[in-house]
């Protein structure tokens, strides 16, 4: 058979010329990346790559990168692309590592007629391979924007000590569910590490005070609460309480105060009051 | 109400699926309410009213688009809104657009609560989806 016959010969043709196609390789792509790479790690690389493809070509040349031969050069294929993702490299750099291959077989397998339909064959296989190396690249690079939000939730809820005994949580942005969770959890936890009894939740930087964050804000505060601190929620400005009331959401007894400033200062005086009665309650 | 949006030649779009996306639409509101020049508290209470309505369509409907558009009649200025999903429909508007009433677990309060912070409100439901239209003017 025909195709048979070309499998012998891509697998002779690859497995002779084996040590001067994977030094050209790796040199093709090493030009590719401007020195970005090691040319000794780039030809470790490659030569791996190289040689899971010539035995996963040996088992047949009309078969799909994506069945069971090869294995082996995808699971190769996925780390190359995984680590290219990692360090900044475009998915056109990393695709271009498995096609510039042909650019090193064309001039060796377009001989002959013969060489050019093993070329052809042997081509639409690298093209479906880059294809992979394509997919896996965008996946990492999903995976690490999706650690980044992750990160960033973190970064932008921070619980700052105000006062002694008074701790000030200043928001900023939107508040959702994922955000009020840590933001709670963040509260309430340094509510006890900082032994205080204020706690004062800044609205300054919510752009909008929809029906959903009121609920958050109200959780939290109830939550604090439970915890027998005091909370107040400052930073109203005058679009704000109006849209709040138009909205017909109520904050009951929950204080709630127009600057930060104005909710610190009725802490500190909550809290020098209580220092007093401490005192007056020793002697 | 007057058919705004096929009057507007300039309708901007966004399609909401997720939570992110009720924040562009929001963003998309902010940006024409500025440049339409409505005041601080209109501006915000537009936004509220947007975010209220882009949430019900997420929640509710399963998604769908928010289209806006600045619109101008006489002297007055203003922006629409409309939400358009496909889903099963609000049962009941009148209970719907009740304070307190709530078929989830949020406050009850975004319907009602959006049908006062804007001059216009136009819902049309049915089997195959809601649409709500608001428009607010500059004074």
């Amino acid at each position: 058979m025909a195709s048979e016959e070309n499998t012998r010969q891509l697998t002779e043709a690859l497995s002779a010329k084996r040590d001067e196609y994977t030094a050209q390789w790796a040199k093709t792509v090493g030009r590719s990346l401007r020195g970005r790479l090691s040319s000794a790690e780039l030809s470790r690389e490659f030569g791996e790559l190289y040689d899971a493809i010539v035995q996963a070509v040996a088992e047949g040349i009309a078969l799909e990168g994506r069945g069971e031969q090869f294995a082996e050069v995808r699971s190769l294929l996925i780390e190359l692309s995984r680590s290219r993702a990692r360090q900044g490299f475009t998915p056109t750099e990393t695709a271009t590592s498995v096609l510039a291959l042909k650019e090193v077989l064309e001039p060796e397998l377009t001989g002959s007629a013969e060489g050019a339909q093993i070329y052809l064959q042997f081509a639409r296989l690298l093209d479906d391979l880059s294809l992979l190396t394509v997919e896996e690249h965008v996946k990492t690079r999903e995976a690490i924007i999706s650690s980044q939000a992750e990160q960033l939730l973190e970064l932008s809820t921070p619980v700052v000590k105000l006062w002694d005994g008074v701790v000030g949580v200043p928001l900023v942005g939107t508040l959702d569910s994922a955000r009020t969770q840590v933001v709670m959890e963040k509260l309430l936890q340094t509510l006890v590490d900082t032994d205080s009894t204020h706690a004062i939740v800044d609205i300054t930087g919510v752009p909008t005070v929809d029906t959903q964050v009121a609920q958050h804000l109200l959780k939290t505060v109830v939550a604090a609460r439970m915890m027998g601190a005091q909370c107040t929620i400052s930073g109203i400005r005058p679009q704000i309480a109006q849209t709040i009331v138009a909205l017909g959401i109520e904050f009951g007894d929950i204080p709630t105060k127009a600057t930060l400033a104005d909710a610190l200062r009725e802490a500190l005086t909550e809290v020098g009051r209580q220092a007093e009665s401490d005192v007056r309650g020793l002697l | 109400m007057r058919d705004y949006g096929a009057d507007s030649v300039s309708v901007t779009e966004v399609a909401v699926a997720t939570n992110g996306d009720v924040v562009k639409a929001r963003q998309m509101v902010r940006t024409l309410a500025q440049s339409s020049g409505l005041s601080l508290v209109h501006q915000t209470k537009l936004v509220t009213a947007a975010s209220e309505l882009g949430r019900n369509m997420l929640v509710h409907g399963g998604g769908g688009t928010v289209r806006a558009s600045a619109v101008v009649e006489g002297p007055r200025k203003g922006v629409w809104v409309e939400f358009a999903d496909h889903g099963p429909g609000i049962e009941d508007i009148g209970l719907a657009l009740t304070d307190g009433w709530t078929s989830g677990n949020g406050m009850g309060l975004g319907l009602s609560g959006a049908q006062r912070l804007v001059d216009e409100f136009d819902l049309d439901t049915g089997s195959s989806g809601t649409t709500v239209r608001i428009v607010k003017w500059g004074r």
